[in-house]
């Protein structure tokens, strides 16, 4: 998320204000991968969704798989949620959340809505023992 | 949906083979008279093709099912919530009812900046058309079912002044027999169990003293009849649909390609006001999908508004007995997945109210939650003048603002009810 815009209608982010490390978009197809490794390398992470095309509008769920750098299932993470149009300044209508550890290394992520098309990103914070790493997937949907 | 595909397919080809191959070459962008030819005026990418298909009536799935109300596709429940939805008895003064409001011949809204019920309300009537594919309802969002909506007014003293103990007593004098043909049998109301002005609003001191004496269990009785009242009525409102206007029309004759036709079913200055519509005045970020909307919620800067939005409706939807997860709701809790999922960060959606359909809208002036604007005019100029990261409607030039105004005056068709 941008910082807080006092001035602006409901706490929006203005260009001016956005911070350094602002998420950049994809320039070719990799960007928007579906298997990803974290920012500081410590996990790779693959989602699925259900349904796959990720309708507009419509409540969907994305299944989590979770696994150490030299791939192991990551079976006791703690997973937090966050999605966000960086270029819109407003994130998703929904607070997804995961609701359930499948096993295996896989989670279950409920209640996520996009509210409109368009370069979305979505951010998960890994949680693992003593290790922490966050992962984002670029998503551009119609 | 397939077999209508194939029929527009077939057409398609058909009209293709009438027309004949080679089609004439035609210049540019204009024929010897300085007209622009159809060919150029109405060609679109294949990605603004799907774009308009997507805005078009055409592309609105069937009436969603609605888990939280058992009764809602009860053709005898649809019956009775229309007499409820017409008859003024149950209000205090014997004069509002719900079409008081949400009049059936001016587009089920009142024309006015402010409801006026018993009193003048804060905001202003919502329109009803395509009600039952919202997830949130009212422009706050404080409520998370079409039948939880229904009833707030009766209890509100600006529109029915009415309570729900004297909604029990008008039902079981007047409505006994279609109530039970529809719900279960109705426990006996008296004026010892269900005194006739009790109410847990908290805007009557004496209703509310009346309720709070009431037995927990008589409590009960009567919520559930106001619950299956409010349940009749939107079994019936849910009902009030959009009809194709001259835009799905003309998306239909694009798309099969009978461009002659599309040309005479909506203005050419209509059809440059659809292009920004969809490009570069991006209206399309909040109002998206056959309806025009995406049932968000948005703080869009307008002037004087003090009002908190969505950032109350989140606690009212939470606290709200009837919601989609309560006693008197017919949905398993994992059924409510809006509001299992809801976004509960107030300071987000302070001042922040829904875009609502905007079907049927030059029909239906004044505009936005208070009725700020008088015109569609004013409400262009504003959200050309209005800026941030959210809303971002370019330079637009005077001329684009008609042309915009024009489009929108595509968008009003007939709307169905249950007769």
């Amino acid at each position: 998320m941008g910082h807080p815009c006092p001035s602006c209608p409901g706490g929006m982010t203005t260009a001016a204000e956005k911070p350094i490390d602002v998420p950049q978009k994809p320039t070719d197809a990799s960007g928007y991968a579906k298997t990803m490794t974290s920012k500081e390398g410590k996990f790779k992470v693959a989602y699925t969704s259900e349904p796959e095309a990720m309708p507009i509008g419509q409540i969907i769920s994305w299944k989590l798989k979770v696994q150490t750098a030299d791939g192991k299932p990551v079976t006791d993470a703690a997973i937090t949620v966050d999605g966000d149009m960086p270029e819109h300044g407003h994130g998703l209508p929904t607070a997804p959340r995961v609701t359930e550890n499948i096993g295996d290394g896989t989670y279950l992520v409920s209640g996520i809505k996009f509210s409109m098309p368009g370069w979305w990103i979505m951010t998960f914070t890994v949680k693992s023992g003593d290790k922490t790493d966050s992962i984002t997937f670029n998503l551009q949907l119609k | 949906m397939a077999a209508a595909k194939a029929v527009l397919s077939i057409w398609g080809l058909s009209l293709a083979c009438l027309l004949g191959f080679p089609m004439p070459v035609l210049p540019a962008s204009g024929d010897s008279t300085g007209q622009p030819n159809l060919q150029t005026l109405h060609a679109y990418s294949e990605e603004e093709l799907a774009q308009l298909r997507s805005l078009s009536l055409a592309s609105l799935p069937p009436l969603p099912q609605d888990p939280t109300n058992a009764h809602a596709d009860d053709p005898r429940a649809r019956a009775l919530g229309k007499l409820f939805f017409f008859d003024p008895g149950f209000s205090a003064n014997g004069e509002v009812s719900c079409a008081t409001c949400h009049q059936p011949a001016t587009r089920f809204t009142d024309l006015l900046p402010l409801a006026k019920g018993m009193g003048i309300n804060t905001r202003r009537t919502m329109p009803l058309i395509g009600v039952a594919y919202n997830a949130w309802f009212f422009w706050d969002g404080r409520r998370d079912t079409l039948w939880s909506q229904a009833i707030v007014p009766i209890e509100n003293a600006q529109e029915h002044g009415f309570t729900r103990t004297m909604c029990a007593h008008r039902i079981s004098d007047r409505y006994r027999k279609e109530y039970e043909a529809v719900f279960d049998k109705m426990p006996a109301i008296n004026h010892t169990h269900c005194p006739p002005h009790a109410s847990p609003g908290v805007g009557n001191a004496a209703a509310l003293a009346a309720w709070k004496a009431m037995q927990p269990a008589d409590r009960d009785k009567v919520n559930l009849i106001y619950a299956n009242f409010g349940k009749a009525i939107a079994a019936f409102v849910r009902h009030i649909l959009p009809q194709p206007a001259s835009f799905d029309r003309y998306v239909e004759a694009v798309h099969t390609k009978d461009l002659a036709r599309a040309d005479t079913l909506i203005s050419r200055e209509a059809v440059a006001g659809l292009r920004l519509f969809i490009g570069r005045a991006k209206c399309t970020n909040c109002h998206l999908g056959p309806l025009f909307t995406n049932g968000g919620f948005h703080n869009v800067g307008l002037p004087n508004a003090p009002d908190q939005g969505r950032a109350q409706g989140i606690d009212d939807v939470l606290n709200d007995e009837f919601n989609c997860i309560g006693k008197y709701s017919d949905a398993k809790s994992e059924q409510c997945t809006e509001l299992r999922f809801i976004d509960t960060n107030r300071q987000k959606y302070g001042g922040a109210f829904k875009p609502p359909t905007l079907r049927n809208v030059a029909e239906r002036p004044p505009y936005m939650h208070v009725g700020q604007f008088k015109t569609l005019d004013e409400v262009l100029f504003f959200y050309r003048q209005s800026s941030s990261n959210e809303i971002e409607h370019q330079q637009l030039t005077e001329t684009e603002l008609q042309q915009i105004k024009a489009f929108l005056g595509t968008l009003s068709g007939p709307i169905s009810y249950p007769r």
